[in-house]
């Protein structure tokens, strides 16, 4: 390693001065690049409070909420986001109960199961599923995906006059993509937690007589129960931001959340009428983005404040 | 329930067990290997040299991808000129500068944040605020600003990681010879954690090719190649992402699509490889 040559005639003492200053301008430049990150949460929140605000102001915070009704370009429009949210909320929850399971077993897979070489494998292709785009998810289930809904949806609903068929772009459609989308994110997770369960509780209930697949289930999942509920929750949130992917399998018409309705998400929401809106109706996306920020917002602070705490315990 | 731990009852409900975790296991390849080979199986056809090195227009009826590889390239580029000093500094200050005190625990919550908000929102938040507050409008520098804050943590994070495993013996020695902080931080630190910076910057350029809902709003829909390589960034552009979301979702081009995605999912695997390579040399050390 080359030391720097010292200037001819400086001594320890006259290099001294410019050093520290040298130092107390790096360590502010690392200090503002940390700050960075505050600025930006700080600066989002301000922004999505400004812009999102007016329009609830406007229309009302209990009609915008809970008004079913989201006509935003009729003569008398109203702007009603009651299945806007509850689509979020009930696709979100399936999406959960549908990938989880998989997901969670997946992780036992790799984590208990796998030998080295399978492991080679399906390690790699779960990183692979995390870093495919979501636009091409929502391709792929507008291409495969829809057609085998809408066939699904003919039989099940042949001669329901009150049924309004979507052609297979559906709440259901949506919840299959989504719950794909999340297994990469809930295996990561509870694969790292597994693994971090003392060898002794293993060791412990084998030696007790239980089978492996016994203590699989009664003891190491329970005992990485917060890493497992962490994993779940960081799903949620990435089910409940989701917008390209679930743009071209939903159907995108503001209806109760039913599995075979075309519905329409809080992002897609967004997504849809963005480009041609303006006014109240262009502030009144601003007012869903806002509610969708509120949503996260609650997801992080579970996330850092209880589920963290409740590790550090541990 | 049967107390005792040697009744046979239990085992055909482990060998149900055991093949539901198979099968789960089994399901999350077979998805992704659906994926793949029909990606490939639809892809592989468009993608021809012309359909890559062509300017769409539907005046002469050609469909090509190259002014929106140039953006990706554009945008891949200047958000990671503008993030990746922001991240390392960043991450320098929480591992070499802090104490864990108030400051730094509010400084990890917000980079949980940042990485937990939607890409939705980051694209309204750039839209209300480099698009219209600072007057930049659709452009391709909007875009990249809006992806700066985006890919902010993981470039954090990874080189958080990567500064970890930085043996503290290196530090004590160079500080006990004299190096000041800087010093130890420029000639030792760094360097010794180059395979992991390195990384981090991988995975951003992973997150920004495969990003569309941020930039819908902020980067634009135009697909014309730069009439000047300077001022590009101030006019819209679309990334790949981005054009093929609108050729499928007006119906018009499925298959071109397709030939898009195929593009997208080699240079997904491309990153994914270089990671691999790069983090099994982090190992070594």
């Amino acid at each position: 390693m080359a030391l720097p040559k010292p200037s001819p005639g400086a001594t320890i003492m006259g290099s001294h001065k410019t050093r520290t200053l040298l130092e107390t301008v790096m360590y502010l430049i690392f200090l503002v690049c940390g700050l960075f990150a505050v600025a930006a949460v700080l600066g989002i929140a301000l922004y999505m409070i400004l812009s999102g605000t007016p329009a609830i102001y406007q229309i009302g915070l209990k009609e915008f909420l809970l008004g079913a009704l989201w006509r935003p370009t009729a003569d008398d429009p109203s702007f009603g986001i009651l299945y806007i949210i509850l689509t979020s909320i009930v696709g979100t929850f399936l999406a959960i109960l549908l990938g989880v399971p998989v997901a969670l077993l997946t992780a036992v897979y790799l984590s208990e199961l796998a030998p080295k070489k399978v492991y080679a494998v399906v390690r790699p292709a779960v990183e692979l599923l995390a870093g495919i785009p979501s636009v091409i998810y929502g391709l792929l289930g507008a291409i495969l995906l829809v057609p085998v809904m809408q066939k699904l949806e003919t039989a099940l609903f042949r001669g329901d006059p009150n049924h309004q068929f979507t052609g297979g772009a559906n709440l259901l459609s949506a919840v299959i993509v989504l719950a794909i989308m999340i297994l990469p994110t809930v295996i990561n997770v509870s694969e790292t937690s597994l693994r971090a369960v003392p060898r002794e509780y293993k060791e412990a209930s084998l030696a007790l007589g239980a089978t492996h697949i016994e203590t699989i289930f009664r003891i190491m999942i329970p005992a990485a129960r917060s890493g497992v509920i962490t994993s779940v929750v960081l799903g949620i949130g990435r089910a409940i931001g989701e917008a390209m992917a679930i743009m071209m399998v939903s159907g995108n018409v503001v209806n109760p959340p039913f599995p075979f309705n075309s519905v329409r998400f809080l992002t897609t929401g967004i997504v849809t009428e963005m480009s041609y809106s303006s006014g109240l109706h262009r502030q009144a996306l601003f007012s869903i983005g806002l509610v969708l920020f509120v949503f996260i917002m609650v997801i992080n602070i579970v996330l850092n404040v209880f589920l963290k705490k409740g590790g550090e315990k541990r | 329930m049967n107390p005792s731990l040697c009744t046979r009852r239990r085992r055909p409900l482990d060998a149900v067990m055991k093949a539901l975790i198979y099968f789960c296991a089994g399901l999350t390849v077979f998805i992704l290997a659906a994926m793949l080979v029909y990606i490939l199986y639809r892809g592989i056809p468009q993608v021809t040299w012309q359909f890559l090195s062509s300017v769409p227009s539907s005046l002469k009826q050609v469909y090509g991808i190259l002014p929106s590889i140039v953006n990706t390239l554009y945008i891949v580029l200047i958000t990671l000129l503008l993030a990746t000093p922001i991240g390392i500094g960043g991450a320098i200050y929480l591992e070499e500068y802090s104490h864990r005190g108030r400051l730094v625990k509010w400084i990890e919550f917000t980079i949980e944040t940042l990485s937990g908000i939607p890409s939705i929102i980051y694209g309204l938040f750039g839209a209300i605020f480099f698009g219209e507050a600072m007057r930049l409008g659709y452009s391709i520098l909007t875009g990249s600003l809006t992806l700066t804050i985006m890919v902010l943590p993981i470039i954090i994070r990874t080189t958080q990681e990567a500064l970890k495993t930085v043996p503290e013996s290196f530090r004590e020695g160079a500080l006990g010879i004299g190096a000041t902080k800087w010093y130890m931080i420029r000639t030792i630190v760094l360097p010794s954690s180059l395979p992991g910076i390195l990384t981090a910057v991988i995975l951003s350029v992973g997150r920004i090719v495969g990003e569309s809902a941020a930039l819908i709003f902020t980067a634009g829909a135009s697909t014309n190649l730069p009439k000047n390589i300077f001022s590009h960034p101030m006019t819209s552009g679309a990334t790949l992402t981005v054009q093929m979301y609108f050729g499928v979702s007006n119906g018009k081009y499925i298959d071109e699509g397709f030939g898009i995605a195929l593009v997208l999912v080699v240079i997904v695997l491309l990153i994914n490889l270089l990671t691999r390579v790069l983090s099994r040399k982090l190992e070594k050390k």
